[in-house]
């Protein structure tokens, strides 16, 4: 899932601080499983920003309303009714969701309330940590599993740097080596003899970001 | 391909080779690098230049490889891909041959969260074992990356790093093997104070054949305290050094643990003198160039062959 997590309210506060009529829209996807843009964040983010207008004596009329998922327009189109009403959208869906709030009400600023970080999965309740940089080539079926792109902390192909200690990345004790993890299970696949050697050649990164603005069309689709 | 590599010619005689590196100033002044330079006259067969180490902000290697070839240096220009991609490299590779810079070490570089500007963005479009291949193919096949011709081809030697001391252990020989296999002619290593355990990755370096492939120039840096043998134990990844070697240091008074830190590091070279299979040493006296000489000469090894 997309990983995201609030921004601190004081960098809410201000972004709104001319408003006093705004739309916060949550969203049941992503953000909703890791707990930082669902309904309850959404209950959460617009209380305490009605409390701290309070107590700058500046009310705040704020509708609290949750969409299916903000990335989809069909749901994005049902606050189509009323959010010509307000003079903000806060969202606090992924970048994504910020974004078709965007597109589909031009003549209201979309605001986001969360920093979105990754793509990932929860390790553990309260536990979140990244596992695809979604580089459009994928080469999991080399690496037993582990990505080298994202679990590398200098996205290397052919192994460890001489950074890596006791199992650890040199940049953060706290971090896995990503390839030491790989060549474990690679051991215990039985497969490391025949990859490891093998030099992996230069990435084509056409296929990740550095490509440009990325796009699926899928014909079979297509009405 | 041969080149007019000094270091690569020293090799090819059977010397054993000596090695050694400027880290350039934090500032646009060429003065602080030929003062430098001065330190090493005579003294090495070819001196690195490193590139931004640690990830801070310094004058660029190639430009003071310039400075240093201008003092009658064979100099290794040092180029990391953590700040450049495909295009700057093989860009930066073209200007080194033009400039007669004869010596590159490939390595991946330290990541920036070490260095001042950790807010930096990374770019490790390629990583060091590529880096390899790509000044292969660049020189011998006279191409880029992208497959097309070059007019003049980069008559550079190659080099790259090895670390016998990082994890996990018993992939270190097999990564050295990869980085032969790309290309490499000549390696030096991370700063060798354990021996034993050096001397472990040397078997079987020898035993897969490996240092018939390549020179390897085993790392020495000489400590300056006890002080300093503690961090690099504790803080610097990678770098392995045993309680021994700061038992040794703590056992003489603070004024003498310098010239007892010179001392280990010419024992260090005396040992790694011995060992199948290095064929010389590269000396890394970080901030420290003018004991060098001192070092070489302890080390019986000057004066450096005439090539």
């Amino acid at each position: 899932m997309i990983v995201a997590q609030a921004k601190p309210i004081e960098e809410i506060l201000e972004m709104i601080d001319k408003y006093d009529k705004i739309l916060l829209v949550g969203c049941k996807g992503c953000v909703a499983v890791c707990a930082a843009g669902g309904e309850k964040e959404v209950q959460f983010l617009a209380s305490a920003i009605r409390t701290a207008r309070k107590t700058q004596g500046r009310e705040i009329e704020i509708r609290e309303v949750t969409l299916e998922r903000q990335c989809d327009p069909e749901y994005v189109e049902q606050i189509r009714g009323f959010a010509g009403d307000y003079q903000a959208i806060l969202s606090i869906a992924c970048g994504v969701g910020v974004q078709f709030m965007a597109e589909h009400y031009r003549e209201i600023p979309a605001l986001p309330g969360l920093n979105t970080s990754f793509m990932g999965g929860a390790l553990e309740q309260g536990v979140w940590s990244e596992r695809c940089q979604g580089c459009g080539n994928c080469v999991l079926h080399l690496t037993g599993g582990i990505c080298p792109i994202t679990r590398c902390s200098k996205s290397l192909l052919n192994g460890p740097c001489g950074g890596s200690s006791n199992g650890k990345c040199e940049v953060d004790p706290e971090v896995d080596c990503g390839w030491q993890l790989i060549i474990e299970r690679l051991k215990a696949l039985g497969e490391f003899e025949s990859r490891f050697m093998e030099i992996v050649p230069i990435k084509d990164w056409s296929t990740s970001r550095d490509g440009g603005p990325r796009k699926i069309v899928r014909e079979d689709m297509r009405q | 391909m041969k080149t007019e590599s000094r270091l690569e010619k020293v090799l090819e005689k059977g010397e054993f080779a000596v090695t050694s590196e400027c880290g350039p100033p934090r500032g646009a002044d060429p003065d602080l690098i030929r003062k430098k330079g001065e330190l090493l006259k005579g003294v090495v067969d070819a001196v690195n230049v490193t590139d931004c180490q640690t990830s801070v902000v310094r004058m660029s290697s190639l430009s003071c490889c310039l400075i240093l070839k201008e003092m009658g240096f064979d100099p290794i220009v040092q180029m990391v891909t953590r700040d450049r991609n495909r295009i700057a490299i093989q860009s930066d590779i073209l200007g080194a041959a033009a400039l007669g810079i004869n010596n590159i070490l490939c390595l991946s570089g330290d990541h920036q969260r070490f260095g001042d500007h950790p807010q930096a963005k990374n770019v490790y479009d390629i990583d060091s074992i590529q880096l390899i291949m790509t000044v292969k193919q660049m020189r011998d096949e006279g191409k880029f990356l992208s497959g097309e011709e070059l007019t003049k081809v980069p008559r550079l030697f190659i080099g790259a790093a090895a670390n016998p001391f990082a994890d996990p252990f018993e992939i270190r020989a097999l990564r050295l093997a990869k980085k032969v296999a790309a290309g490499a002619q000549f390696i030096q290593t991370q700063c060798i104070y354990n021996l034993k355990r050096f001397e472990e990755w040397m078997h079987r370096v020898v035993d897969m054949g490996l240092h018939e492939k390549v020179c390897i120039l085993a790392g020495v840096t000489p400590m300056k305290s006890v002080g300093m043998a503690r961090y690099m134990k504790n803080m610097v990844p990678g770098m392995d050094v045993p309680d021994e070697i700061i038992e040794r240091l703590k056992g003489v008074p603070k004024e003498k643990q310098g010239e007892e830190g010179i001392k280990i590091c010419i024992e260090t070279i005396q040992r790694l003198r011995e060992m199948e299979g290095v064929r010389g040493v590269h000396i890394m006296a970080i901030e420290w160039e003018e004991k060098v000489r001192e070092i070489a000469e302890g080390a019986g090894l000057l004066p450096r062959p005439r090539i």
